[in-house]
């Protein structure tokens, strides 16, 4: 049966199976390639949107369950790249190969907008879900703090004797 | 035994120039061969004829070609650095356009190895500087004025004496017609004068994930694209005989469904039943109905408990091979005041790079094209030629950012895949190949297991005066498969007087191949877990017995030594990380905690140099890493400070990863993991609150930052672990002795 879905403001009818993943809806009939498929089973995170204001992992979330919602993926957080978790991704240098990287600015984007001045346990917490095969925790966690407009504590989280 | 440094001076290199019909200016340059340092690296031999391009604006902007395929260790960016840096010109008005498979006109295109630096180091600088030169030439010629009172800044050629001043842009149509200079009389810049190397710079594709742009290789989209699957047999090797093809091919969406017979080699092209849908997700979706009859094969009959056991059995007996023998270690044992054995053992890994493996390919008129995250395409398309019975020059091969590679993508079987089912699919219909996360886990190429029986003697002074170590690995006919190697002059070899290294080799059908610090990655956590063992066993500090342990030159080399750890080591280079290590952690003038105590290790590997120590908190049976101080040389410069301290980090949770939780079990001839829940990485709030890295900067070449950063950090946990607990891990992972993270 055709879902009806607003997907970064705009509204889609597709007529695919109910119980066919969300991700691949957005990836293979919308084609917004930003969602990445990782896992397929909601271990590693590299697929999460946010439907309404949570984060969710788009490979097990099937299109029937977000039916005449509202989702928003990375392509929707700013097109040019001014939403302050992507503007503090950038500023950091956060990805190595950045595949992960658009599940975790979901996720940020998410907490912050539950939690504006999020501590670096609120942030694990928020974020344990987000596996990073390359290793890039620290400077996510920056990151998130960066762009939530606190300084990260005293000490830096990786500094240099160059 | 050649140095990078010698083949770098020796190298016979020309520019060639060519002028573009936009104005602009192509550079190219073409170089000796340096496959004598990777057949070194334990490369294949590879024709190499390096070369890099520099486009020249008429608006004095630039498009650099970046020559390596990037999987995410930053050579995309850090390349085309070094060339812009000697060609000196603003780095905000550099592009960098990623170049396709073209091994004659850009030399050897690899992610791998830690090579990137080593390798292009001499040529990048070289590309740049000698462009320069030419454009210096031109504005010369055009002032009637001697090139050596010419000067250059960020793009533009000076002339103080005349105050007279062009930008490349202006010059570029006439540099094109100066002569190429000579390689070996560039002088490069003073590195006090560098304005881009060294300078943290972000990667050229930030701003692209950042809002989610499609760059990967998984995002590749072609009109009338379809999906697809290949289903293998779960035991390794095995053949599709039958498939319920007709059923599968009435379920939605499907457009082609047939048996693949293989090549009979598992690098290349396995064989299985490969489904293409106008979706991938209904390939998938169909597969959950297929039934195929395999024939499973002999391998059928291997098991992780199967070797172990072989193992045990092997350690007692004399080895198939020795590797190293000096003085007499039997002798030296009998004369040991303290004589330690034990028996180490580590698992089958996979890699599990975020982005499961796939490529896209569209086959029309007898021409091939592809989209590939390989980390080393080049390799792969002659093989494919083969199998496919076209000429390689009739496949074009486009290099896309990869999800991670550590390694994966060094084997093509992936893009072997997907290219076959194009060809049978044919008439220029693109099909994307896509792996699913079970596929990736159980069709890896595995760091292999291996075993490593040890039995070292201590004089009375707590000196080590004999060690032996009979490793016992995977190969047949004498000899190792991928990645299952160890080398004559593995360390502690050369420091020791009376030193043995044998080896006894274990068929597998098994697929091997390197991941990230290939060898190192195993042979680190051994080694330096023993060296601890020892240090208690004599009593000494660990810190102070690794540092007396090479504190004398050591042995020569064996011949052929290999490049990747043993030969080329320099033992102050790694007391100086050991030192810096000691003194930047306070190691042994903090007083910890009850329950938390610090670990070292040490280890050089791809040509680079690391020290990590540990701080680590044990409660119970939960382990924290509360802080991990890395010190590493990788020579006189360190390209792009910021990325460099990226992949330090990544590599400490990679290997904190290794330690904890990776293990691929072999049943039955098959893997048994399948996922990111039964294979964890480690994640956030398990990273340790901080990592220190530290560069000791010394007057070496600069080389790689790949794998070097990885290995020390396991030992350097499990050492600690011990100080704490008493208890001594042997075997990885970790929680086979029922740790797990706090």
């Amino acid at each position: 049966m055709p879902y009806k879905l607003t997907i970064n403001g705009q509204h889609h009818t597709v007529d695919v199976p109910g119980d066919m993943p969300l991700l691949w809806v957005i990836r293979d009939v919308l084609n917004l390639h930003g969602t990445k498929f990782g896992c397929g089973i909601g271990q590693c995170g590299c697929c999460t949107v946010h439907l309404g204001d949570r984060a969710v992992r788009s490979c097990l979330t099937p299109v029937s369950a977000a039916h005449n919602q509202h989702i928003t993926t990375i392509e929707g957080l700013s097109e040019d790249g001014s939403h302050p978790v992507q503007r503090a991704w950038v500023e950091l240098d956060v990805p190595q190969c950045g595949y992960c990287q658009a599940g975790q600015m979901m996720s940020a984007s998410a907490l912050l907008k539950k939690n504006p001045h999020p501590t670096d346990a609120d942030i694990d917490n928020a974020m344990d879900g987000n596996l990073c095969r390359c290793g890039c925790y620290h400077r996510i966690r920056e990151a998130i703090h960066r762009a939530a407009g606190i300084e990260p504590g005293s000490e830096a989280s990786s500094s240099t004797g160059l | 035994m050649p140095t990078l440094e010698k083949i770098q001076i020796d190298r016979r290199s020309f520019l060639k120039v060519t002028a573009l019909a936009s104005g602009g200016m192509l550079l190219a340059l073409y170089a000796s061969p340096l496959d004598e340092v990777f057949a070194q690296m334990g490369f294949p031999q590879a024709k190499l004829v390096p070369g890099s391009f520099i486009m020249i604006h008429p608006d004095n902007t630039f498009t650099i070609m970046a020559k390596n395929p990037e999987t995410g260790n930053g050579v995309r960016t850090m390349l085309p650095m070094i060339i812009a840096e000697e060609l000196d010109v603003d780095w905000k008005n550099v592009k960098v356009e990623q170049a396709d498979v073209d091994m004659a006109k850009y030399g050897l295109q690899i992610e791998g190895g830690s090579t990137a630096t080593p390798m292009n180091w001499m040529p990048m600088r070289q590309i740049g500087r000698a462009g320069r030169q030419m454009l210096v030439a031109a504005a010369a010629q055009t002032w009637n004025v001697p090139e050596s009172e010419c000067t250059t800044k960020a793009g533009t050629v000076l002339h103080e004496g005349s105050g007279k001043s062009a930008t490349y842009g202006e010059l570029a149509s006439k540099a094109a017609t100066m002569p190429v200079p000579d390689f070996r009389t560039l002088k490069f810049k003073d590195p006090k004068d560098y304005t881009i190397i060294g300078k943290p710079t972000k990667d050229v594709d930030d701003s692209n994930i950042a809002t989610g742009k499609p760059i990967f290789s998984i995002d590749v989209k072609q009109p009338g694209m379809l999906g697809a699957v290949f289903v293998k047999c779960p035991v390794f090797g095995g053949k599709a005989v039958s498939a319920n093809l007709d059923e599968i091919k009435k379920l939605p969406g499907v457009r082609h469904a047939f048996i693949v017979a293989g090549s009979g080699n598992i690098s290349t092209l396995s064989s299985g039943v490969a489904i293409v849908a106008d979706q991938w997700y209904q390939a998938n979706h169909a597969r959950q109905k297929l039934k195929v009859q395999w024939d499973e094969g002999p391998t059928a009959s291997e098991s992780s408990e199967g070797y172990l056991q072989q193992a045990q059995t092997l350690a007692p007996q004399k080895p198939e091979k020795i590797l190293r023998q000096d003085g007499n270690v039997d002798s030296a044992f009998g004369g040991a005041a303290h004589v330690v054995e034990a028996f180490y053992a580590y698992p089958f890994i996979a890699h599990a790079t975020m982005e499961p493996r796939n490529t896209t390919a569209s086959y029309k008129d007898g021409k091939l094209e592809i989209w590939t995250n390989s980390q080393l395409p080049g390799i792969g398309v002659r093989p494919l030629a083969q199998i496919l019975k076209m000429s390689p020059g009739d496949i074009t091969v486009h290099m896309i950012r990869g999800g991670g590679g550590f390694g994966r993508g060094l084997v093509n079987d992936y893009f072997t895949e997907a290219a076959y089912i194009a060809k049978e699919v044919g008439g220029g219909v693109p099909v994307k190949l896509l792996w699913t996360r079970e596929d990736d886990m159980h069709h890896d190429f595995y760091r292999p297991a291996g075993y490593h029986s040890l039995k070292a003697g201590l004089d009375s002074n707590g000196k080590i005066i004999g060690w032996k170590n009979h490793f016992i690995t995977f190969g047949s006919n004498g000899r190792f498969a991928s990645a299952a190697d160890m080398q004559p002059d593995e360390f502690p070899a050369r420091f020791i007087p009376n030193y043995e290294l044998g080896t006894s080799m274990m068929p597998t059908g098994i697929p091997t191949g390197a991941m990230r610090a290939p060898g190192s990655n195993a042979i680190a956590f051994v080694i330096n877990s023993f060296i601890d063992e020892l240090a208690h066993a004599a009593g000494k500090d660990p810190m102070q017995f690794n540092l007396d342990l090479i504190a004398g030159e050591p042995l020569p080399a064996a011949a052929g030594g290999g490049m990747m750890r043993g030969a080329p080591y320099v033992a102050s280079r790694m007391r100086a990380c050991l030192e810096r290590a000691r003194d930047n952690s306070g190691w042994g003038k903090r007083s910890l905690p009850q329950g938390t105590a610090m670990g070292v290790g040490a280890h050089f590997c791809h040509l680079g140099y690391f020290v990590d120590v540990a701080e680590v908190t044990v409660t119970g049976n939960h382990v924290k890493v509360n802080k991990v101080w890395a010190v590493g040389d990788i020579g006189s410069q360190i390209i792009n400070p910021g990325r460099a301290h990226n992949m330090v980090a990544g590599g400490v949770i990679d290997g904190m990863s290794q330690l904890m939780d990776y293990e691929i079990n072999i049943d039955h001839g098959r893997a048994m993991e399948n996922n990111f829940n039964n294979y964890e990485p480690v994640r956030v709030a398990q990273a340790p609150p901080e990592i220190y890295i530290d560069f000791v900067q010394s007057k070496y070449s600069p080389t790689g930052l790949g794998e070097p950063p990885l290995p020390p950090v396991l030992p350097a946990i499990s050492n600690a672990i011990f100080a704490i607990t008493g208890k001594r891990v042997r075997r990885l992972p970790l929680k086979r002795s029922d740790f797990s993270w706090a």
